[in-house]
C-alpha cells in the first residue's frame, strides 16, 4: 500500500509545485485573453466599409479631429466597440458568478430566463413608454431581479434543486419571450432587425446613450463582485464547508447575486441579451485556466472577446449583415447540446 | 419511474368512471367548441351582425361584414385543425414517453419541422405546400428521434426532466439557425416572424386543403395506438407480459404525434404549450384511459387554440396577436406548475 504513495515530503514539494505552476498558467492565460481582447477591439475600430490605419484610430481615440475618421471611428464604431467589450464583460462576469453558486453550467441567466427578464422590460420601456437611456436600464435591473426572486421562489421546495430551477426558468424564459413578442406586435411596428435587439441581442445602431449606463455599471459593480471572489470559490465547496472557512455565506450570496444580475441587466437593456455569451464564458475559461482560482477574470475576458469576434464576423463573414446575437446563438447551441449529452452520459446532476 | 404519471394508481373513482359521464364531458366539450367557433367567425377588428354571418355562410361576400366572415371562416377551421393536432400529439407523446412535460414545442420538435421548412424554402426551392408539409414532416422526426437520443443518454434513461431540457436546448439551437437561415434571405425574411411565433392569420381554404391529407392519417395512426399507450403506461416490462410489442407500439404511436405536429407546423408555425396543457386537464376530466383521452384531447386542443386566437384578437385590437404568443403565456406557467409537482427524486 504504501509503495503507492509517494513520501510525504515529496508529496508537498509536489503540491507546491503543482500550485506555482497552475498559477503561472493563470496568469499567461490572462494576459494573452486581455492582450486578444484589445487587438480585437483595435481591430474593429479599424476595419469596416473603409479601412482606416492604426494612426488614425489612435488619433481619434485621444480626441484629434481626423477627417472621415472622427465620424465613422468616433461616432459608429467606437461606441458599438466599447459596448461589445462591457457587454462581455458584464455577460461573462453574471453568467460565471451564477454558474459558480447554483453549481451547474446549465444555470447561467440567459438560460434561465433572468437575460429575457431584463429585455422584456427594456421592451416596454422603449416601445410603450417611449423611455431611454438610464429609465431604461433601471427597469430592466428591477424586472430582472424580480424575474430570479420569482424563479428561486417557485423553485423552491425544500431547498432549491439545481435543474427544478432551470426548468423552471426555461418556462419563465419562454413566457417572457412572448411578452417582447407581444409588446414588438402590437406596438404594430414588427421590424425583423429591432426585434431582434431584443430576442437574440445586437449592436447595431450603438449610441453612447445607450453605452453609458452599461459601462457605469460594470465599474461600480465589477470591483464588489470581484472582491467576492475568494468567498465564492469557497461557496463552491457547500455551504457548510464554506461557513467553516469563515464566509458569511449568505451575505456572500446575496451580493453576488445583486451584482450579477445588475451587471446581466444593464448590459441587456444596452444591446439585449446578446444569445449565449453568459451561458458559454464560464466553460471556455474553465477549460483554458483549469482548476485554479476564480474564474471571474478569465470569464469576463472570454465573454468580452465571444462579443467582439462574434460582431466581427457577424459584420463581414457573409453577405449579410447578421446581429452579434445570431452569430454567437449559432456557435452556443451545439456547445449547450453537447454539454447535456456529456451530463447525461456522466449520470450527473440530471 | 411508473409514479411520473398518475396512471398506474388504481384509483377506483377514475376506473369505475361511469361511461355516461363521460359522454357527457364529450358533449361539454362539443359544445364549448361550437360555441368558441362561432365566436371565432363573430368577434375580430370589424364588428358583423347575425345576419352577415348567416349570408356569409350562405357564400355571400358583397357587403364588408360578410367579406370579413368569409376571411375568418378558414381561419377558424385552420385553428380547429392545429388545435385538434397539438392536443392529440401531446397526449399522445405524454404516452409515448411517459413524460408529463412532453410536448411538442417543449421537446423541440415544432422547432425541428420549423428549420426544415426554412431550410427547404432557403436552399431548395420547395416553395409547393405538399413538399413543405414533407419537409416538416421529416424535420419533425428528425427532432422527435435527436431529443429522445439525447435525452435517454446515460444513467435512468429518458426521464422526464432531462427529455425536457434536451427539448428546451434543441429549441434554441434550432431557433438559432431558423435566424442564421432566414435573415440573408429578404424574400423569406419578411414572414420569418411565422417560423417562430406560430399564428393561424391569413389561411385560406387553398392552402389549408394539402395539409388535410397528413392530419387524417396522422389522426387515424394516433386514435388507433390508443391500445398500445394504455399498455405502455403500465410500464415496459409489464407491457410485454401482456403480449404488447413495446417497440411497434411505441414507434407506431410516435410516428402518428410526429405527422400531426410537423403538418400543423407546416401549416401554422410553432405553437408551443397546447400539447401539454390539454392532455392533464382532459385527464382530470375523462381519467387517464387513452381511448378516451386521446379524442378529448384533440377536441379540447381545438378549444384552447380558438379560444387563444379570439384573445389574440380581442387584447390587440385593431391588429391581432399570433396565436403562439398567447398559448405561450397561458402555458409556461402550466409548465411550471408541473415541473414543480415533479418531486425531488425525478430531479
Amino acid at each position: 500500500m504504501t509503495a503507492l504513495l509517494p513520501a510525504p515530503a515529496a508529496d508537498v514539494d509536489a503540491v507546491a509545485r503543482n500550485r506555482v505552476r497552475r498559477a503561472s498558467r493563470r496568469r499567461v492565460v490572462v494576459t494573452v485573453l486581455a492582450v486578444l481582447v484589445v487587438v480585437t477591439f483595435v481591430t474593429t475600430l479599424m476595419v469596416g466599409r473603409t479601412f482606416y490605419p492604426l494612426g488614425d484610430v489612435v488619433r481619434v481615440v485621444l480626441g484629434e479631429r481626423v477627417p472621415g475618421a472622427s465620424f465613422t471611428v468616433g461616432r459608429l464604431r467606437l461606441p458599438r466597440g466599447v459596448l461589445a467589450v462591457v457587454a462581455g464583460l458584464c455577460f461573462g462576469l453574471g453568467g460565471v458568478t451564477f454558474q459558480t453558486m447554483l453549481r451547474n453550467p446549465l444555470a447561467s441567466p440567459d438560460v434561465i430566463g433572468i437575460s429575457s427578464g431584463a429585455s422584456a422590460a427594456a421592451v416596454v420601456g422603449i416601445v410603450i413608454f417611449s423611455l431611454d437611456g438610464t429609465a431604461v436600464s433601471t427597469i430592466a435591473v428591477a424586472a430582472a431581479l424580480g424575474v430570479a426572486v420569482l424563479i428561486y421562489g417557485l423553485a423552491f421546495k425544500g431547498g432549491v434543486a439545481g435543474t427544478r430551477l432551470i426548468l423552471i426558468g426555461i418556462g419563465v424564459g419562454a413566457m417572457l419571450t412572448s411578452v417582447i413578442n407581444y409588446v414588438l406586435t402590437k406596438a404594430g411596428q414588427w421590424d425583423y432587425q429591432e426585434a431582434l435587439r431584443w430576442l437574440t441581442g445586437s449592436l447595431n445602431g450603438t449610441t453612447w446613450t445607450a453605452v453609458l449606463p452599461a459601462l457605469v455599471a460594470l465599474l461600480v459593480l465589477a470591483p464588489v463582485l470581484l472582491g467576492q471572489a475568494k468567498n465564492l470559490s469557497a461557496l463552491q465547496l457547500g455551504d457548510d464547508a464554506a461557513a467553516a472557512l469563515g464566509v458569511r455565506v449568505e451575505r456572500t450570496r446575496l451580493i453576488a447575486i445583486v451584482t450579477a444580475v445588475g451587471l446581466v441587466a444593464f448590459a441587456t437593456a444596452a444591446c439585449g441579451p446578446i444569445a449565449f455569451v453568459s451561458f458559454l464564458a464560464g466553460p471556455i475559461a474553465a477549460r483554458i485556466v483549469g482548476p485554479h482560482g476564480s474564474l471571474l477574470v478569465p470569464a469576463a475576458l472570454v465573454g468580452a472577446l465571444l462579443v467582439l469576434v462574434a460582431d466581427l464576423v457577424g459584420q463581414f463573414a457573409f453577405d449579410t449583415r447578421f446581429p452579434v446575437g445570431v452569430v454567437t446563438g449559432v456557435l452556443g447551441a451545439p456547445y449547450l447540446i453537447y454539454l447535456i449529452i456529456r451530463t447525461n452520459r456522466a449520470g450527473g446532476s440530471l | 419511474m411508473t409514479s411520473v404519471l398518475p396512471v398506474p394508481t388504481p384509483d377506483a373513482a377514475t376506473r369505475r368512471r361511469p361511461g355516461s359521464g363521460r359522454l357527457l364531458w364529450l358533449l361539454v366539450v362539443l359544445a364549448v367548441l361550437a360555441l368558441l367557433s362561432v365566436a371565432s367567425v363573430a368577434i375580430g377588428s370589424r364588428g358583423v351582425g347575425w345576419s352577415d354571418i348567416w349570408s356569409a355562410l350562405g357564400g355571400s361576400s358583397e357587403t364588408i361584414e360578410e367579406a370579413a366572415v368569409t376571411k375568418r371562416i378558414p381561419r377558424t377551421v385552420l385553428a380547429v385543425l392545429v388545435g385538434s393536432a397539438l392536443g392529440l400529439a401531446g397526449a399522445v407523446m405524454q404516452g409515448v414517453t411517459r413524460n408529463p412535460l412532453a410536448d411538442p414545442g417543449v421537446l423541440g420538435i415544432n422547432m425541428g419541422a420549423s428549420l426544415a421548412v426554412v431550410a427547404g424554402l432557403a436552399w431548395f426551392g420547395l416553395f409547393t405546400a405538399t413538399s413543405r408539409i414533407f419537409v416538416a414532416v421529416a424535420g419533425a422526426a428528425l427532432a422527435a428521434v435527436f431529443v429522445y437520443a439525447v435525452g435517454a443518454l446515460g444513467r435512468g434513461g429518458p426521464t422526464p426532466l432531462k427529455l425536457a431540457l434536451a427539448g428546451a436546448a434543441t429549441s434554441a439551437a434550432l431557433t438559432s439557425f431558423i435566424t442564421a437561415i432566414a435573415l440573408p434571405r429578404g424574400d423569406i425574411a419578411a414572414n420569418v416572424q411565422s417560423f417562430q411565433v406560430g399564428g393561424v392569420g391569413g389561411a385560406t381554404f387553398d392552402n389549408l386543403t394539402p395539409v388535410l391529407p397528413f392530419l387524417a392519417v396522422g389522426l387515424v395512426i394516433s386514435l388507433l395506438s390508443a391500445r398500445g399507450l394504455n399498455s405502455l403506461a403500465l410500464g415496459d416490462e409489464l407491457a410485454a407480459g401482456l403480449g404488447e410489442r413495446v417497440a411497434v407500439a411505441r414507434g407506431v404511436a410516435a410516428l402518428g404525434s410526429v405527422l400531426l405536429c410537423g403538418a400543423a407546423t407546416a401549416v401554422a408555425g410553432p405553437i408551443w404549450f397546447v400539447g401539454l396543457v390539454v392532455p392533464h386537464l382532459c385527464r382530470l376530466l375523462v381519467g387517464v384511459d387513452h381511448r378516451w383521452l386521446l379524442p378529448f384531447s384533440a377536441l379540447a386542443g381545438a378549444s384552447l387554440l380558438v379560444a387563444s386566437d379570439v384573445i389574440g384578437r380581442i387584447v390587440a385590437r385593431p391588429s391581432e396577436l399570433d396565436v403562439g404568443i398567447i398559448t405561450a403565456l397561458v402555458g409556461a406557467p402550466f409548465f411550471i406548475a408541473v415541473v414543480r409537482r415533479q418531486r425531488v427524486r425525478e430531479l
